[in-house]
């Protein structure tokens, strides 16, 4: 059976992870190579890098992590900010990121969207969308969730389905950094409108909390940054606990 | 041991070629005919769309040459769908290495195509499964697979069940890629290599 993902974010400033972590095994505790590596080894399914501060100067030290990554881990990640044209994402992927994720540039310009699609294939344009609750509507935001835009969230999410994206990441602006659990309504409203797969994010803070998303929220995947960093919420148990809720998980070797 | 990749417009086969590293293994990506016959492996790559890597196959008379490989040959993802006899994508005709078609996935309340993430494959047979236990998870992205037949060596289920894995003498295939399937694909990977 398919399984349901579990997916750790690293937030990357000039080569390094910020936010900080609690891995004391760690020769280097801002080295994301190393963190991403120790992940994998740990189960998850998935890594996503966010640069969060991807200026043009910061691109050339971005690509060299990419590759580092590439070469120490062994399951899919994608990297995600700043990028807004074909030759960033031609970059990256060169580099041996398997997917990229797009967020203001696709509500800036929403035909990069069946660009990438065209160019490189759905399977690697991950759309990232921020979204908040404003008077009573679930509205699109940009620029880390501070900048609102005319978007309607769940209109906006079946236009970049039929735009050509592979897969949605979700994030609710308003449940992130609670640890008070997932948007689960809007999570479930997305994922039941897409026809691709929908990454939930934001509001993480226990493994209950994925048992929500998963079942209420119908997401596909689940992400997290800081309860897995400074290990609240270790990898191997999430997902053992998760298996006795009858949510299929993949073990590993 | 000489390693060849085959190249051509497959999209990205940077995650295959970093997936060699970490083996140790070197390669050479190269669409030369006499590089690609004389090589010990030949690893046929593919991401993208089904018509499109067939016409450049043909361009480059590399449709004729893989059926005639004689060397462990191992075509991965949509590599793999073109080894078999057609694909729905665009109506395509492919190599007919496999006696086999390849279809789209219906899609239907509860299964999102593109199938994507990590499934469990089953009824494994053959040399490159070998050590790994049945129901292993793999990582797979496409929305076309082929139907299960006589050269079927995993299954996986979707839908419907599909071919995983397939073998036919010493061609090799598998849906899924196995470059970015955590152990369980470096092991398929390294079972390759020692052919």
């Amino acid at each position: 059976m398919l399984t349901k993902r579990i997916i750790p974010c690293l937030d990357i400033k000039d080569g390094r992870t910020v936010k900080g972590t609690n891995f004391i095994n760690l020769r280097d505790a801002g080295d994301p190579v190393e963190l991403g590596a120790i992940y994998a080894r740990q189960g998850a399914d998935e890594l996503v890098f966010l640069d969060i501060t991807a200026t043009v100067d910061e691109r050339k030290t971005l690509i060299d992590l990419v590759r580092n990554v590439a070469h120490a881990v062994n399951i899919p990640f994608t990297v995600g900010g700043g990028i807004s044209s074909k030759a960033d994402v031609s970059a990256l992927l060169n580099a041996g990121a398997d997917k990229v994720s797009i967020n203001s540039s696709a509500v800036r310009n929403p035909d990069l969207i069946n660009e990438l699609a065209l160019e490189f294939g759905s399977q690697c344009v991950v759309v990232a969308i921020d979204t908040r609750y404003v008077d009573g509507e679930h509205i699109v935001h940009t620029h880390g969730g501070r900048k609102p835009t005319e978007l309607r969230t769940l209109a906006w999410a079946k236009e970049v389905e039929n735009r050509g994206a592979g897969e949605i990441l979700l994030t609710s602006m308003d449940t992130d950094g609670t640890k008070a659990g997932f948007a689960l309504e809007l999570t479930a409203q997305v994922s039941g409108a897409a026809n691709i797969p929908v990454i939930a994010s934001g509001g993480a803070g226990s493994m209950d909390h994925f048992v929500d998303v998963f079942t209420t929220g119908k997401a596909d995947a689940g992400l997290a940054a800081s309860i897995f960093h400074f290990k609240e919420i270790d990898i191997p148990a999430l997902k053992g606990y998760l298996q006795t809720k009858g949510i299929e998980m993949r073990m590993t070797l | 041991m000489k390693t060849v990749i085959i190249k051509y417009n497959a999209g990205n086969v940077q995650s295959v070629m970093y997936a060699l590293d970490r083996l140790g293994a070197s390669y050479l990506l190269t669409d030369d005919e006499a590089e690609i016959r004389s090589a010990d492996k030949v690893i046929f790559p593919g991401v993208g769309e089904a018509s499109t890597a067939m016409a450049y196959l043909r361009e480059k008379g590399l449709d004729k040459l893989i059926p005639t490989l004689k060397q462990p040959v191992l075509g991965t993802c949509v590599g793999m769908q073109l080894m078999c006899r057609h694909s729905e994508e665009n109506d395509t005709n492919c190599m007919g290495i496999f006696d086999i078609d390849v279809r789209r996935f219906p899609s239907q309340p509860g299964f999102k195509v593109p199938h994507t993430g990590w499934n469990s494959i089953h009824s494994l047979s053959g040399p490159l499964t070998e050590g790994l236990p049945e129901q292993a998870y793999v990582y797979f992205v496409h929305s076309y697979g082929a139907d299960v037949c006589a050269e079927t060596t995993a299954v996986c289920e979707y839908v419907r069940p599909f071919s995983a894995m397939l073998q036919k003498d010493n061609f090799y295939a598998a849906q899924f890629h196995a470059e970015i399937s955590g152990n369980v694909g470096q092991r398929i990977l390294e079972n390759f290599l020692k052919l």
